[in-house]
């Protein structure tokens, strides 16, 4: 059999990676996801919507992103050349605006009126805000009350934005009770609400949805790299909470076997039966929650368990189901950086590069150089920088014991 | 040999009136008040028993429930202590159906062939799985076969009549009507909608009709038990059992469950009406 081919078709007609996927929703939502894809499938196959997304993607979010040499980090470790795609300088700071981009021009062609998202370090949140504002449509976020607490800027930028921040205190008040709620609100307005899910995870078809619209990410940097350098790289690198920003820079690769696709986990404190991580693949084991099967932190009667990272953006008991598949076919490598490897990392992309990143692609950082330097002189590697880290600053300086 | 459910709906049949379904948590407030609960159920009115499994991510249900599960999973309830419950139970009762119902999550872990053996062990009788809809319930059904366990399906507002047909095939024991598009403990659906609602579920199947969701009082319970086959009231009884202390939340939910079963039983005389 050949084993590219199966890669590409992947999900299958009943939105499953091998076992992982699926749509296991409650019945009153089933018409929903099943609506939503059959308009997904009329998009995809209309030119127009296309020609719309590649539209706002040059002029409103500011692509392409550039694919930047990190000269400095490269002699650094004298080792593999190290590229970073730079995501991080896309309209709102991050990759989340290339999936909610997406999802509002399909939400509109379904003649949805009303947005619901999830957030968690508010990312989502603001980048979903953010295309309700331009396209006219009233928005509401769930998140955490744990959350809103930490994250206070971006709760007020969502309201800059015109979005109803609508807190959660069911569960432990973080992101997944935030998926919980939107799923809730949900289930009680089925007929005019579109629920923006953030991260490729979720019943079938967002995890492929969200792949298909993240995956401009790998398409740019494939070119990239191939006109920079005239071969591809050895090794793409991102980190994982759901995995949104890997699985649209692994993508495009998949089909080219000489490419190592390494993912980057939260270990929090440490990866061990404490659970003071959010490592789901590397600490976890498969289950099925928010709508898929796939890695989740959970104890043995399947109770799912909060996890930790200083990163609230991967502070999340799962991970997108296509990376649960691409870790048991060996496909992809999932490796793990501690908050205080991403800290440090943090410190010398500043330092070195002049580029303060996101503390969620900090634990991607962390692993480039021991990457670098298994590829050695002659290698190639890719970074996705998914997120600027000025949302960071008082995270890391209260992790320094710096006061502001 | 006829089920536990079959026999029951056959003998309400016969008398003429709907089934008072009664949920509650296991292990809510802890494991030996939940038991006492149950077991004083049959004769408080209860004509079938949900027994809810405690999940951390009860998705499709609302405050009361959600809560009600933080409190079992705290008083160390879980998948297994569900079935010790449900089997404890079966010693006291031989004839009324206990139905499982939660999420797919603690079965996955569990196993599907072995939560079937288990609870074919404890002597329950069938399991809702919330989130396992038909398309993901096939391990479900191919371990629950084998020792004639019912899969009850649910139905919902948005469900048409095309999917319908997906929704009934597979199912057996009786199909759960949500009678609002919402999470659980909501408001309720009208009469008017329940009424034509169950008349369009009627005509597709024989299998009997089960409205849940929002029905709290005596009687949204007696208006519903003149259409339906069966009338399931849960947040009512959580919430009962949320207000505190032990012999008073058992006093409390059984005394409730009298008053809806007494609703329930006197619905179709008082209305004079033969379905």
């Amino acid at each position: 059999m050949d084993a590219r081919k199966n890669w590409q078709d992947l999900p299958d007609a009943q939105g499953r990676f091998g076992q992982y996927g699926g749509r296991f929703v409650a019945e009153t939502l089933m018409p929903l996801v099943l609506d939503l894809e059959r308009a997904y499938r009329d998009a995809q196959a209309d030119p127009a919507f296309a020609a719309t997304m590649a539209d706002f993607w040059t002029h409103y979010v500011g692509r392409p992103s550039p694919l930047y040499f990190a000269e400095r980090m490269t002699e650094h470790f004298g080792a593999a050349k190290i590229y970073f795609k730079r995501d991080e300088l896309n309209h709102t700071g991050a990759h989340k605006i290339n999936n909610c981009l997406g999802q509002i021009l399909l939400a509109i062609r379904m003649g949805k009126t009303r947005i619901i998202a999830e957030t968690g370090a508010g990312q989502h949140g603001v980048a979903t805000a953010t295309v309700c504002a331009r396209f006219g449509l009233p928005c509401v976020v769930f998140m955490g009350a744990t959350d809103i607490e930490r994250q206070k800027p971006n709760v007020f930028r969502m309201k800059l934005l015109g979005a109803e921040v609508r807190p959660v205190t069911s569960g432990a008040a973080t992101l997944k009770d935030a998926m919980n709620e939107a799923l809730r609100d949900w289930v009680t307005n089925v007929h005019d609400t579109f629920y923006c899910i953030g991260t490729a995870a979720g019943p079938h078809p967002y995890p492929e949805m969200v792949r298909d619209f993240q995956s401009i990410i790998g398409r740019e940097a494939r070119a990239q790299i191939l006109e920079r350098e005239g071969r591809l790289p050895d090794a793409v690198m991102a980190c994982i909470g759901g995995g949104s920003n890997a699985i649209g820079l692994f993508h495009p690769f998949i089909d080219d076997e000489s490419v190592r696709l390494i993912g980057v986990e939260a270990a929090g404190r440490g990866i061990d039966e404490r659970f003071e991580h959010s490592a789901a693949i590397n600490g976890g084991r498969p289950g099925v929650l928010h709508g898929n099967r796939t890695y989740l932190l959970q104890n043995d009667d399947g109770q799912i368990l909060e996890g930790h990272s200083i990163s609230a953006g991967l502070d999340y008991p799962g991970v997108g189901p296509e990376h649960s598949y691409l870790h048991d076919i060996g496909r992809a490598q999932y490796l793990s950086a501690t908050d205080n490897e991403a800290l440090a990392a943090f410190q010398l992309c500043a330092s070195l590069e002049g580029i303060l990143p996101a503390l969620e692609p900090s634990h991607a950082l962390a692993r480039v150089g021991d990457v670098a330097k298994e590829l050695g002189k002659d290698g190639l590697l890719i970074m996705n920088l998914c997120g600027r880290g000025d949302k960071d600053v008082f995270t890391v300086a209260d992790a320094l014991g710096v006061t502001l | 040999m006829m089920s536990r459910l079959s026999t029951r709906f056959a003998s309400l049949k016969r008398a003429n009136r709907a089934a008072l379904v009664t949920y509650i948590m296991a292990s809510d407030p802890d494991h030996e008040t939940c038991f006492e609960i149950l077991r004083g159920l049959p004769a408080a009115g209860a004509d079938i028993i949900e027994l809810g499994f405690p999940f951390t991510d009860p998705m499709a249900d609302g405050p009361s429930i959600q809560k009600a599960a933080l409190r079992a999973l705290k008083a160390g309830g879980s998948l297994q202590q569900t079935l010790e419950l449900a089997r404890r139970f079966r010693e006291t009762n031989k004839e009324t159906p206990l139905i499982l119902m939660g999420y797919a999550n603690p079965i996955e872990i569990m196993g599907y062939d072995a939560f079937a053996r288990a609870m074919h062990a404890s002597g329950a009788d069938g399991a809702i799985v919330v989130d396992l809809p038909p398309e993901e319930d096939a391990p479900l059904r191919a371990a629950f076969t084998p020792h004639d366990l019912s899969i009850i399906r649910l139905a919902t507002p948005t469900t048409d009549d095309t999917r319908l047909t997906k929704v009934l095939d597979g199912a057996s024991g009786f199909l759960y009507y949500v009678s609002v598009a919402g999470v659980t403990g909501a408001n309720a659906a009208t009469s008017e909608a329940v009424t034509a609602a169950i008349a369009r579920l009627k005509r597709a199947t024989d299998l009997p009709i089960a409205v849940g969701f929002g029905v709290r009082e005596p009687e949204a319970a007696r208006a519903i038990a003149q259409v339906a086959d069966a009338v399931v009231v849960g947040s009512a009884f959580v919430e009962e059992i949320a207000a505190g202390g032990k012999k008073e939340a058992v006093e409390r939910v059984l005394h409730k469950v009298k008053l809806l079963s007494e609703a329930v039983r006197t619905a179709r005389s008082q209305e004079g009406k033969i379905p």
